[in-house]
């Protein structure tokens, strides 16, 4: 299920610098094959060995999904996270070895749209990076399909912290407009929601507040669920450590402060199924046989009934308390 | 690999037929003596050297009678190929996904020369020469979904992915089971479902679009599903219907080996990667009950599923009214003996 088959053996070609808090990291394959083309949003997981603890971050691919050599994310350090992205910024090198999953999508441009309506916060930018690329080539290149207008707002905490930001004004292809005061998260965006054509399709992507702020802005002024979109990468939050029995495998896993229990449970030697690792795609999604004690529920697949009735958890989110946690795994 | 590509017809005098070699490969789809709706999903990866299963897009020695039907269906009917103007990245897609798999599988009838954007490519079966641009549709004679799947056999669905459904938003269809796809176009996985009985209760769409919506790029998966056709049609579609449903009532206890066909369809889904949409190539094989039974194992199968079939499923698939002979026939050829698991005639 994690089709290991599929994993792609790529050397690290560049780093480079993108502000002081964001790097761009720039993939080769190893083999020097092509990479597949991919979707504007799509994602790839990264596979880090970090000092003996095996990490798994999915991140936004950011390049051209046509340029077929060469594969980048670009990654924002976070220095009170788990380490995923410490160990991208701190350790890893050009030359080094790692692995990508194959892209996957679950941001993907809706191509009925008349208009895409594209709003960013922060490092959230990186999907409509790629998005952008592939909707330039498709205006110049494929006829009269795929045409649809885009814009582009930009939220971030000053300019020298915006990633892109000179590429992004310089390009005239791009309508761009930023706004630099992070200290204001309720900007009014109901004006430029109002003013687009019908048919405009919504997306957002940065931090949770601002994805909610945006949805019910848009739901304010009239959109239709179906037509607003969002995507909001996450890693795994820490917490405290707990235990869980997986009834399958007949094996007892401690899951430690600073590991997820899909990371636990991979630990232990359990091939588990998994997708996109942030509680989005559904894949991971494993039934509960006994709980005594509180989910942590951190996905955004289970909906409000599912949790309730306590008959499953998204593993590479969820978290638990209490005395009894016994998984069907 | 020297394949001989028979002349034959899947209309009027119907002379099609499968030369030994293809009666031993067809994809008898019962691995046991009784059939239920599943979601029977496995990786659609290489099994068995000269199986069906074998190649990406599997060429046999019917691809060139297949497509001058497919030729000359479109010709009385273009809405069997439609595309709607958000599909064309995903056309180029598959363009793309089978020319590039041909052209590594069998080399020796298909050609792709790629220089950037300028691609050149050699069909010898059909004597196609094209140079074009790659994502321009003015340097192909069609758009480019309908260029590759004029050169492909079976039908092709693309649909389009998105609010966590599938849409069937682009097509090839001319050798299908009784389902249109001028009715269904737009529609998405739980519409076009809609008249199917039975699965809705189990839940099988449910699973079934949980697992579509999550293939993944070079991970493609396939199943198998049947039905019965009298006469070997490939076009046997609601839109000509009133041409091909009397010859349901032509069968006679004379004529019921050679006209009464097994149809089996190969199923498989690729996720499309510039467009992120599902492309679902549903590849037809007919086989005649004379020939199916050559294979003692089928044989003996073939008349428990149909005995034990619910009635339901017997309807559906449009072959209630002649269930009795059907049987009848097939009765012959079973004496009662166990069958091996599985769906290899060989290792019976």
């Amino acid at each position: 299920m994690s089709n290991e088959k599929l994993k792609l053996d790529v050397v690290v070609s560049d780093i480079v610098e993108v502000t002081d808090e964001i790097k761009r990291f720039e993939f080769q394959r190893a083999d020097g094959h092509a990479f597949p083309p991919f979707s504007g949003g799509a994602h790839v997981v990264v596979e880090m060995d970090d000092d003996g603890t095996r990490r798994l971050n999915p991140y936004s691919l950011m390049s051209d999904p046509s340029d077929t050599a060469t594969y980048a994310i670009s990654v924002r350090r976070d220095d009170g996270g788990r380490g995923g992205s410490l160990y991208l910024h701190t350790k890893l090198k050009q030359g080094d070895r790692v692995r990508l999953s194959m892209p996957n999508n679950l941001f993907s441009l809706d191509r009925t749209a008349s208009k895409h309506l594209m709003i960013a916060g922060g490092i959230g930018i990186t999907p409509f990076l790629s998005q952008i690329k592939q909707l330039k080539a498709q205006k110049g290149r494929l006829g009269t399909a795929g045409k649809a207008d885009f814009e582009l707002h930009y939220f971030t905490r000053e300019p020298a912290k915006t990633a892109y930001l000179a590429d992004l004004s310089d390009d005239a292809a791009v309508s761009l407009t930023t706004y630099f005061d992070n200290e204001d998260p309720d900007r009014d965006l109901t004006g430029v929601m109002a003013r687009q054509p019908l048919g405009t399709h919504l997306y957002v992507c940065g931090p949770k507040p601002m994805i909610d702020i945006v949805i019910n802005q848009a739901r304010s002024v009239g959109w239709p669920i179906e037509n607003i979109h969002h995507e909001e990468f996450v890693a795994p939050q820490p917490g405290q450590p707990f235990t869980v029995e997986l009834a399958k495998s007949g094996l007892t896993v401690d899951v430690g402060e600073r590991q997820s229990l899909l990371e636990a449970i991979e630990a232990a030697g359990v091939d588990a199924p998994y997708m996109c690792r942030g509680g989005a795609c559904g894949q991971c999604e494993t039934k509960i046989i006994a709980c005594d004690g509180t989910i942590e529920h951190n996905d955004h697949w289970l909906t409000d009934e599912q949790r309730a009735s306590k008959q499953a958890i998204m593993p590479c989110m969820s978290r638990f308390s209490g005395s009894k946690l016994v998984l069907e795994r | 690999m020297g394949m001989v590509f028979k002349d034959e017809t899947f209309r009027d005098d119907y002379s099609f037929s499968n030369s030994p070699e293809a009666i031993k490969r067809f994809p008898f789809p019962f691995d046991k003596d009784s059939y239920m709706y599943a979601v029977n999903m496995e990786p659609h990866t290489p099994v068995r050297a000269g199986s069906v299963y074998e190649k990406s897009f599997d060429v046999d020695e019917h691809y060139v009678s297949e497509m001058r039907d497919r030729a000359l269906v479109l010709a009385d009917d273009p809405l069997r190929c439609q595309s709607l103007p958000h599909m064309t990245l995903a056309g180029w897609d598959l363009l793309e996904l089978i020319m590039v798999a041909k052209a590594k599988d069998y080399p020796d009838l298909f050609t792709l020369h790629q220089d950037g954007d300028r691609w050149h490519w050699i069909n010898r079966p059909l004597g196609i020469d094209d140079t074009f641009t790659f994502g321009d549709e003015t340097t192909l004679p069609y758009g480019p979904m309908e260029y590759i799947t004029r050169q492909a056999q079976g039908d092709f669905c693309v649909l389009d992915q998105r609010e966590g459904n599938l849409w069937m938003d682009a097509g090839m269809v001319t050798t299908q089971a009784d389902w249109s796809l001028d009715f269904d176009i737009g529609m998405n996985f739980f519409e076009w479902h809609a008249p199917v009985p039975l699965a809705h209760e189990l839940g099988i769409f449910q699973r079934a679009l949980k697992f579509l919506t999550a293939v993944q790029i070079g991970a493609p998966a396939r199943r198998l599903n049947w039905t019965m056709t009298v006469n070997p049609l490939l076009d046997t579609s609601p839109e000509n219907y009133h041409k091909w449903g009397i010859q349901k009532t032509t069968l006679t206890s004379e004529n019921i080996g050679t006209k009464q066909h097994l149809r089996v369809e190969l199923q498989s889904f690729w996720r499309l990667p510039r467009s992120n949409a599902l492309v679902f190539p549903i590849r037809c094989y007919l086989i005649s009950l004379q020939d199916l039974v050559s294979q003692p194992k089928w044989g003996r199968r073939l008349h428990r599923v149909l005995r034990d079939l619910p009635v339901e499923l017997a309807t559906y698939k449009g072959f209630i009214d002649n269930r009795p002979a059907i049987l009848e026939y097939l009765s012959q050829f079973d004496d009662g003996a166990e069958t091996s698991l599985g769906t290899w005639p060989e290792d019976d």
